[in-house]
């Protein structure tokens, strides 16, 4: 039997004090993600065990260096702490988390989350390092001047946590009955009378580091520089791109060929019939092709926590401010957009960073026109079926250039679209870009991977829900009516897909699309990729990429096909993503708008090339 | 303007906001004013912001860097944390070479 917790603690610290790690060093493993409700914040809760046995519950709340909201994430820190929220009742007991190291400003948040009236443990932690620099902190006299019991931590290292959860454990019920009372919104007077506080403790408890740390300050010295730090970020740039395209490759194709000697083992066991197609088709090539993403999703990943862990995403955010600022974005918003290359839906998750909800929402409506893996192979067929495979200028291919110019044409429309967002919707001012730039650590191999199992099993949760049913959806759609007995042509032409496809055939006319592309787009809301297969099925040579390739060049025209193209950098193909914006905005308006203006940006491009093309003499 | 009153009181007061890599000072005042023509928020939220980011009369600053284009945005020490921001919101902070 495990024990009910008898108590919940909260986790309240400025950002970059080792929250996320403390959290997850106090529950293991155990723990869960979940929005708040009513809003579309991340409600990550735990369970730990404390060395009597006893159980408490944990809450990991938004970092923050106020109670006063400025953001919609540093709203539920507060309503949380005041015990606000409808569904979560008032912590027993707050822990606020210090970085040891720099104890300027969290000493004021302390202070404001001691006036709450609840029972408050400030923990310092990251005290390893405050040791090496040869920080004095007296506990002692730090306590006394707080008024709080202080402890200390090494949240990596998973030191200090039992003597953590005990004090925290002894402090539970002792909140004074009108808790909240004492809390009000501090005027910029108190917030400057604070700091004052804040400056005496410090004066008083804590002596100046014997050996500071100098690492950061000459690290910034090259990363920061104008020029040899822009050449350092596109330089990491490259090697992510790289690694994403070139090193998941094999692990891919294994995965690829794992599915498919899967499917193949359940036709042969299988008796032939729907059933097989349901499983095989629907089933088995719906969980690949969520999975078959996982290695470069990983990559990804590794890669973004890597630079978030060392210190470094702050100075890229701090590199890009200004480019990303032309178009109306935060500099913040680099880090969702980088992510969207490999996939839009965990783009979109890691908008959260962004304080501002415009800000936010301005990314997440121009994620998904990065081009993601998903769209990779339907441009490789389209562009070797269409594209003449030579070479021009001497040394550049063709194929490649095509490419290279729809990566860039996403790139582009993301930047211009963000824009106008800004200059027609949002005409008020740019949110400040205020952001702390913490020192550079070494990362903690353990850390780091426990964070790579989190967010790896928050995209195969999230994507694979929306995917796999949507796999046996369209599975069934193009499967469904059969063909009557002696029936000319593929299978799929007199599917429910095949008809809703012909039935949208004029419709898709003008921008040169025949019914067998039209038919090819309704698997592919699925996932974009899907739309191969689809292809593969309506010209019925299954999965041969060569032969299908072969069909396409003879029976499109290349106006047609880059008409496709065009339609495929801009539409908004992908149900998993409108799904997880639904779930990143908290309602079905911004999915709505995104479809809208994604779609019209893809007929029009469509049709503006298709008809160009035309013109030329290509059609 | 009171707060170009305020800086003539003291000639050797500077902005942070125009202030380059290597100047240093002491803040001596932190202004409640809009960022720019393009700032969003109103001016005793972008004070308080400042406030709550450690810019607050008294605290030391160096400024370190300043980005590629229009040498904006600024990273700056703040006593003993680095932080980056916006030369237009940074236009409200006050600096005073240290007294010596
Ligand atoms: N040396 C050391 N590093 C830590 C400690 N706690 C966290 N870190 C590192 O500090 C960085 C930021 O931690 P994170 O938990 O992401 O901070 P958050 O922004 O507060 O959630 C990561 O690189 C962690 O590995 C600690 O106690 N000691």
């Amino acid at each position: 039997m495990t024990p009910a917790p008898f108590a919940t603690f909260a986790l309240v610290g400025n950002p970059n004090c080792g929250k996320t790690a403390l959290f997850n060093a106090l529950t293991g493993g155990r723990q869960k993600g979940a929005n708040y409700a009513g809003v579309t914040v991340e409600r990550k809760e735990g369970l730990a065990d404390l060395p009597d046995g006893r159980r408490v519950r944990l809450i990991d709340l938004p970092g923050t260096y106020s109670l006063r909201a400025r953001s919609p994430d540093e709203a539920v820190t507060r309503d949380a702490v005041l015990g606000r929220l409808r569904d979560e009742p008032a912590p027993d007991v707050i822990l606020c988390i210090a970085d040891a190291t720099n104890l300027g400003l969290v000493l004021r948040l302390a202070l404001e989350l001691k006036s709450t009236g609840r029972p408050v443990v400030f923990v310092l932690n990251m005290i390893d390092i405050a040791e090496r620099q040869g920080i004095g902190i007296d506990f002692e006299a730090l306590s006394r001047s707080l008024g709080l019991p202080v402890t200390a931590t090494v949240a990596t290292r998973r030191r200090g946590l039992e003597a953590l959860l005990d004090i925290a454990a002894a402090q539970a019920g002792a909140a004074r009955p009108e808790a909240d009372a004492g809390w009000r919104e501090p005027s910029s007077a108190d917030v400057r009378d604070a700091h004052r506080q804040a400056r005496d403790i410090l004066r008083l408890a804590v002596r100046p580091p014997l050996r500071p740390d100098t690492l950061t300050g000459r690290l910034d010295a090259w990363l920061l520089h104008p020029v040899s730090g822009i050449a350092v970020l596109l330089g990491l740039l490259f090697l992510m791109f790289q690694a994403v395209f070139t090193w998941a490759a094999p692990a891919q194709d294994l995965i690829e060929a794992g599915f498919g000697a899967l499917g193949a083992a359940a036709t042969a066991i299988l008796p032939a019939g729907w059933i097989t197609g349901l499983v095989v088709d629907g089933l088995i090539a719906g969980v690949g092709s969520v999975l078959v993403f996982l290695p470069q999703i990983l990559l990804l990943f590794l890669f973004i926590l890597l630079l978030e862990d060392t210190g470094y995403m702050a100075r890229a955010a701090f590199l890009m401010d200004r480019i990303m600022g032309g178009a109306g974005l935060h500099g913040r918003a680099f880090i969702p957009l980088l992510s969207s290359f490999a996939c839009a839906v965990p783009g979109v998750m890691s908008t959260r960073v962004i304080d501002s909800r415009r800000d936010r929402l301005t990314t997440i409506l121009t994620a998904p026109l990065m081009t993601c893996s998903a769209r990779i192979p339907v441009y490789t067929l389209i562009i070797s079926a269409l594209i003449p495979d030579r070479t021009v200028g001497g040394f550049l291919s063709l194929q490649g250039l095509v490419m290279f110019g729809l990566y860039a044409a996403g790139i582009v429309s993301a930047l211009v679209v963000a824009f106008l967002i800004r200059k027609v919707f949002w005409r008020g001012g740019s949110e400040p870009f205020m952001m702390q730039l913490p020192d550079y650590k070494r990362p903690e191999p353990a850390n780091l991977a426990r964070n790579l199992g989190t967010k790896a099993w928050a995209f195969i949760s999230r994507a694979g829900r929306i995917i796999l049913p949507l796999m046996v959806l369209v599975w069934a759609l193009s499967t469904w009516p059969a063909p009557p007995p002696g029936a000319e042509g593929p299978a799929i032409a007199y599917s429910a897909a095949g008809r809703l496809g012909r039935w949208l055939e004029p419709l898709f006319a003008p921008i040169g699309f025949s019914w067998e592309m039209v038919v090819a787009l309704i698997p592919g809301m699925a996932a974009r990729e899907v739309a191969v297969a689809a292809l593969g099925a309506i010209y019925a040579v299954g999965g041969e990429e060569g032969a299908l390739a072969g069909i396409l060049a003879r029976q499109w025209s290349l106006a047609s096909g880059l008409s496709f193209l065009a339609w495929y950098v801009f539409a908004p193909q992908c149900v998993a993503t409108l799904a997880v914006v639904k779930r990143e905005t908290g309602g079905w308006l911004w999915p709505s708008i995104m479809f809208a203006y994604m779609l019209a940006l893809a007929y029009a491009a469509a049709f503006l090339v298709y008809q160009v093309a035309a013109a030329l003499g290509f059609g | 303007m009171p707060q170009d009153a305020r800086m003539a009181e003291d000639p050797t007061a500077f902005r942070l906001g125009a202030a380059h890599p290597g100047d240093r000072g002491v803040i001596v005042r932190v202004l409640a004013a809009p960022a720019g023509p393009s700032g969003a928020l109103d001016p005793e939220e972008l004070e308080l912001r400042l406030l709550e980011f450690g810019f607050v009369e008294g605290a030391r600053v160096e400024v370190l860097h300043e980005g590629f284009l229009g040498a904006d945005p600024i990273a700056v020490k703040v006593d003993d944390m680095r932080v980056a921001l916006r030369r237009s919101e940074a236009m409200n902070v006050i600096l005073a070479p240290e007294a010596a």
